[in-house]
């Protein structure tokens, strides 16, 4: 009975999450259509910029397309392309936009996943280690290291990068670590710090069995959580890494489209990472409030 | 305080010292050109030597400080003015005002925070003058870096909502904008505080990080985050290791403002 109620509540939580994804991607696409058709030199054809056009020519044109993009019409053909996949023509390098994200996207997603696997693995790793070995020097030194990874812009990380001929992922991995390592160590520390751990290390535990069996059940659903939170950092990471490092991914799109104001190219790009973001989120809280077991 | 954080205010209170007698410690202005000596080692004229247009690198690192130094906080000032207002209006009021404000939240801050400057930017003109580059890149920073603070701030209002003391005071008559000027706020300012020195240091790392891809203060203005442009080549700055000090700085002035806060604070 209880059982049942849980998984109706699991499932209501996934239902809800998904129509939240839903609506906060068109309320996205709704604003990403507000941007590209209010930035400054929206709808001015290259015709009008032709000296052999007479003023009434170039205002009949004018006309024309004001008629032509009306707000409504223009909401709803955005819309209407954007549910049949056409995103659009980049200014810039004047290519479907869909095809430029093709491409991109998987060299993205390949250096977030190794640059957030290994900052994890590196994080988890340290933080378990610290738990073992509680004196003032490892915490003093990590501490050190993890404020001075901290206080660089991920830019100089890149540039370093570039200069030691470390892969873009490691780069990444570089930038996340700092930020996950306090989060995991504190939770693990809180973790450990448990009546129920204290017991059963009193009962002579071994510290791999109380860390596998007591200490990450407990710190799993934050940790699965700040899962999510550091795909939002690694994805953040890649702009200035790619741009400098001359990786072809999303981060190296964005910084040209920002710097070639292709808003078009820009808005679709930060679209598609705002809902692989927030699937990101909700996968992340899902499965925290699953392994858990309390749904709200 | 501890003695570490008390050795960090000072560095701080050093360096700020540094970047207000700026003016009286220069060799040049940061724009003049010695077009006799580009790239020059340090000397006695210019102490940190010169770039290849031939400016004094000093000169630059001072101004560059002052523009970062000042900027950051008056940026951080703001996004925590609005932070506080949403927040705890939003945790005030609760109801449909307050999902508002949180799943606005959610949507910025589901998107990464150098995307989300990245459309702003774009939107906006790239060929301005320096002066007005400095200015938009702090006010996109002031006015794009509330979210983080408003669920701190909104959940803490929250807490006070049901307060004995808000009770009181609502059933004394007391009006909505008295109850958050005069017994919200006031309740919440070790918050504000906190939020306030967290966000300087992040909007100086992310001026840096805007000015190395050429999106955030331009030359001939300094900053921090352009004068470490020239990182890019690494052969001249092996050669001139002097030039790694904007980088040096930063650390140390992010490493100290990190200190300095009081970990409770930032557990609040």
């Amino acid at each position: 009975m209880i059982e049942n109620k849980k998984s109706r509540n699991l499932l209501r939580l996934g239902v809800r999450r998904l129509v939240c994804l839903v609506c906060l991607g068109l309320v996205g696409a709704l604003a990403s259509a507000t941007l590209v058709r209010f930035a400054p030199g929206y709808g001015v054809a290259e015709r009008e910029l032709d000296p052999r056009w007479s003023a009434n020519s170039v205002e009949a044109l004018r006309q024309k397309q004001a008629l032509q993009q009306s707000l409504p019409s223009f909401y709803f053909h955005y819309l209407s392309a954007l549910v049949h996949g056409d995103l659009g023509e980049s200014d810039s390098l004047k290519r479907p936009v869909r095809e430029l994200l093709r491409q991109r996207f998987p060299v993205t997603g390949n250096s977030v996943i190794r640059g957030l696997g290994l900052a994890w693995v590196a994080a988890a790793l340290l933080a378990s280690i610290g738990l073992s070995f509680r004196g003032w020097l490892f915490e003093a030194s990590t501490t050190a290291l993890n404020s001075l990874l901290l206080s660089l812009p991920s830019a100089v990380v890149a540039m370093l990068a570039v200069h030691l001929r470390a892969p873009v992922f490691f780069a990444i991995a570089i930038v996340v670590f700092p930020r996950l390592y306090s989060y995991v160590r504190n939770l693990l520390v809180r973790a450990y710090d448990q009546p129920h751990v204290l017991a059963a290390r009193a009962r002579g535990l071994g510290s791999s069995a109380i860390l596998f069996r007591h200490v990450l059940p407990l710190a799993a659903p934050p940790l699965l959580a700040l899962l999510g939170v550091s795909f939002a950092i690694s994805f953040g990471a890649a702009i200035p890494i790619e741009a400098l490092c001359d990786s072809p991914g999303l981060g190296q799109l964005a910084w040209h489209a920002a710097l070639s104001r292709d808003l078009p190219l820009i808005v679709n790009v930060t679209l598609m990472v705002a809902l692989v973001m927030l699937a990101a989120n909700s996968l992340a809280d899902f499965a925290g409030r699953t392994f858990a077991g309390s749904p709200s | 305080m501890t003695f570490l954080q008390k050795v960090a205010a000072s560095i701080l209170c050093a360096i700020f010292a540094l970047m207000v007698l700026a003016t009286f410690l220069l060799p040049a202005h940061y724009a003049r050109q010695f077009r006799d000596i580009p790239n020059a080692g340090p000397s006695s004229g210019h102490p940190l030597g010169t770039d290849p247009l031939g400016r004094d690198f000093l000169a630059r690192l001072l101004y560059g400080t002052r523009v970062s130094l000042l900027l950051a906080p008056a940026a951080a000032l703001l996004s925590t003015l609005i932070a506080a207002v949403l927040g705890s209006v939003a945790g005030l009021l609760g109801g449909w005002f307050e999902r508002i404000v949180l799943a606005a939240t959610d949507l910025s801050l589901a998107l990464p925070w150098l995307f989300l400057l990245l459309v702003v930017r774009a939107m906006l003109p790239l060929d301005v003058p320096p002066l007005v580059s400095v200015v938009i890149a702090f006010l996109m920073m002031g006015l794009l870096g509330w979210q983080a603070s408003v669920r701190l701030i909104c959940t803490a209002a929250r807490g006070v909502r049901d307060s004995d003391f808000l009770l009181l005071a609502r059933s004394s008559g007391c009006k909505p904008a008295r109850l958050l000027v005069r017994h919200v706020a006031p309740n919440l300012r070790p918050l504000f505080y906190a939020q306030f020195f967290i966000s300087i240091p992040l909007f100086i790392l992310t001026e840096a990080n805007l000015s190395i891809l050429g999106l955030g203060v331009m030359e001939p203005m300094p900053s921090w985050g352009n004068l470490m442009r020239g990182f890019e080549d690494f052969s001249t700055l092996s050669a001139n290791p002097w030039r790694l000090v904007p980088l040096v700085l930063l650390v140390i002035v992010v490493m100290c403002f990190q200190l300095v806060l009081p970990s409770q604070e930032v557990a609040q």
